[in-house]
């Protein structure tokens, strides 16, 4: 395809002249009629459920909404590191116009290869780098977590839950401390045990996680890590079990109390949307409960009304806005305080929490 | 329940499907073969067992069928090494690649299924006893196939005929095709029973240990197999200790981290690939040992008129 070569060439030459020249304000690529292309790179396998699979499902929803308007392209399964910035790097020059890159490790690739690419947009998922070209969203996972926490410390018996962890990293950290906070709320006896996998996917190694902590007393298990293992191992063990990413309920049908899912697809259209009428601009999105990026999964049968309503109502008052999972006051499992009584985490300092709050066992592994 | 006798059972549930894969790997190394593809037959024989597990509705069904893809996928690697003389090292690691990416393909469709996997043992009565009962009778069948497995291996290699000519391929394939031995012949099937071994311990882990089937389930599995028969110094029994021990670790790190241990669990992550290492090396530290286990020929492609 001779037309095609030169066309990438073209591309590249001009990128590279940009790259070199005052940046222009950034415009879309579109001709009338010609539909906008969207990549997606993906860091696992789709799958039927998890981290992946939540933003294949945003793809697809964004697909529906805009129709003609867009076609999409995903990679799937690429490493976070050198791969990744060849991918991405490919994705923009062929004329990708909006390229989603969704896990925190596609960070710097992402800023590097934006550089090279100025007429391009990029979001990328879950990273705190932006730039005149790259967007950041991110979801609140943390206040789903909280919800999960309350329906956990309802229906404990041991009041120990487990929590399979894959990396101490902020975002782990705050879902952990936001669950607990949310079973302590109702349960002031709950605590909540914590084993680090130190992998974002390994079925045999959640699994294992998974029994450990349910031999040592865990009733509840939960996890933060990307396969179904945990939910299947609360089944066979006949505990309970809050699915993550996506509903799990299918591998754990008794097990499964509810789940935190991720919700993509408003973002994803309003992105798009906006770049084929050439007027996106790179924007900070943080959406919670209230955006609806983060709901919760229909309520297992076991779960009594009572526990389900009062479940609803904080959720309720997050979404107006009446309540926020770290208000204080909050202390860390050593007995300090965080947050004075009264105020509320900022977002900045959120995104660096670096310590348990009361009723997490351990010590957290720092990662400094 | 007793929490020793569910740390033993749970060690040996992790341990297992290491012990298939380096029992299979350890008899084909022997016959002077070196398979590198053992993670890619892994992933085939889990894939084949959980669609034949889903599809039949038999778990067993499925074991029996990861066993055979995993041989297939060997014959593969069989006919490329030995048939074409190809280098081994290279063929083995395209294999390995290889069923990565078959595997990821014909899973596709059924990454979304549920099965009822193999289950652990409970016979009435008997798995009710105190302590021993869990212990003796609480395992998973694979498991104590896995016994047997070793058995085999171990009697085979050091109590039979069959074994020793294996051995002597192994050592001198020269020397055996000059006493009339079918070298190659011999080879095929060291390497065929190599990858029903990984196909079996594939098998394991996505219908029996983890029921459930997503892509690169196995998760690097098979490059331990493959360190664990280096380390063990190709004696089975040291491929069993080192496979337990290194199962064993990793659930008494998870075990201490969920006590809530000041250990930064990036430590305890490592310890067991640091554990398994150490003490084989340790046991297996005697040099002229190591030289008179190792298989002479390993990885040296064999033409009988050469």
């Amino acid at each position: 395809m001779p037309r095609m070569n030169r066309r990438i060439a073209l591309a590249t030459i001009a990128a590279g002249a940009l790259a070199t020249a005052v940046a222009l304000p950034a415009a879309a690529q579109t001709k009338a009629g010609e539909p906008l292309k969207i990549g997606f790179v993906y860091v696992s396998p789709i799958g039927d459920a998890g981290w992946t699979f939540q933003h294949d499902t945003g793809r697809k929803e964004m697909e529906a909404a805009l129709g003609a308007k867009v076609t999409t392209k995903y990679i799937e399964s690429v490493p976070e590191g050198a791969d990744a910035e060849r991918v991405i790097r490919e994705l923009a020059q062929s004329g990708h116009q909006l390229v989603f890159t969704t896990s925190f490790g596609y960070m710097n690739p992402t800023i590097k290869v934006a550089a090279t690419f100025p007429k391009t947009h990029f979001e990328h998922a879950t990273g705190y780098k932006s730039a005149k070209n790259v967007g950041i969203y991110n979801a609140r996972f943390y206040e789903g977590r909280y919800l999960a926490g309350i329906v956990a410390g309802r229906m404990t018996k041991t009041n120990v839950a487990g929590y399979v962890a894959a990396f101490p990293i902020p975002e782990v950290v705050m879902g952990i401390n936001a669950f607990a906070r949310g079973m302590r709320s109702v349960n002031p006896k709950a605590e909540v045990k914590v084993v680090w996998v130190n992998s974002w996917f390994d079925p045999g190694k959640e699994r294992q996680a998974a029994d450990t902590l349910i031999s040592q007393g865990a009733d509840v298990v939960t996890h933060h890590t990307d396969s179904t293992a945990a939910v299947q191992a609360a089944e066979a063990k006949k505990v309970y079990a809050v699915g993550y990413h996506s509903d799990m309920s299918k591998y754990g049908p008794n097990a499964q109390l509810t789940a935190v899912t991720h919700q993509w697809g408003d973002f994803y259209t309003k992105a798009a949307q906006s770049a084929v009428e050439g007027k996106w601009k790179p924007g900070n999105v943080w959406g919670g409960i209230k955006e609806g990026m983060i709901k919760l999964a229909a309520f297992n049968k076991v779960v009594p009304q009572d526990v389900q309503d009062q479940t609803r109502k904080v959720e309720a008052d997050i979404r107006a806005g009446r309540f926020h999972p770290f208000t204080g006051p909050v202390k860390d499992n050593t007995g300090k305080e965080r947050i004075a009584a009264g105020k509320t985490i900022d977002d900045v300092t959120l995104n660096k929490m670096d310590y348990y709050v009361e009723g997490v066992q351990g010590k957290l592994p720092s990662s400094k | 329940m007793d929490t020793f006798a569910q740390l033993v059972i749970l060690t040996l549930a992790a341990g297992t499907p290491l012990v298939f894969a380096a029992l299979g790997e350890l008899v084909t190394e022997k016959s002077g073969v070196l398979n590198l593809g053992v993670e890619g037959m892994m992933l085939v024989g889990a894939v084949v067992a959980f669609m034949v597990a889903a599809t039949s509705g038999s778990p067993w069904l499925g074991i029996l069928a990861g066993m055979g893809a995993g041989a297939a996928t060997s014959l593969i690697f069989g006919a490329i090494t030995l048939s074409l003389l190809a280098n081994q090292v290279a063929t083995g690691l395209a294999l390995s690649l290889f069923g990565i990416g078959l595997s990821a393909f014909v899973g596709l469709d059924f990454v979304s299924v549920v099965i009822a996997g193999i289950t652990p043992l409970s016979i009435g009565g008997l798995s009710d006893l105190p302590v021993v009962g869990q212990l003796v009778f609480g395992h998973n069948p694979l498991v104590y196939l896995s016994f047997a497995l070793f058995a085999l291996v171990q009697w085979f290699l050091y109590r039979s005929r069959g074994g020793l000519v294996l051995r002597a391929v192994g050592e001198s394939p020269q020397s055996a095709h000059a006493i009339g031995y079918p070298v190659i012949a011999i080879r095929y099937a060291a390497v065929l029973f190599g990858g029903a071994c990984a196909g079996l311990a594939g098998a394991y882990l996505s219908v029996a240990y983890t029921p459930l089937w997503v892509e690169g389930m196995v998760a690097g599995r098979g490059w331990i197999a493959l360190a664990l028969v280096v380390f063990a110094t190709w004696k089975p029994w040291r491929v069993l200790a080192g496979a337990y021990l290194f199962g064993g670790v990793t659930l008494a790190q998870f075990q201490v981290q969920a006590l809530g241990v000041a250990i930064p669990s990036q430590y305890l992550s490592m310890l067991p690939y640091l554990a398994t290492i150490v003490v084989l090396a340790m046991i297996s530290r005697d040099a002229v040992a190591i030289r008179l286990n190792a298989p002479a020929s390993l990885g040296r492609p064999f033409h009988p008129a050469a």
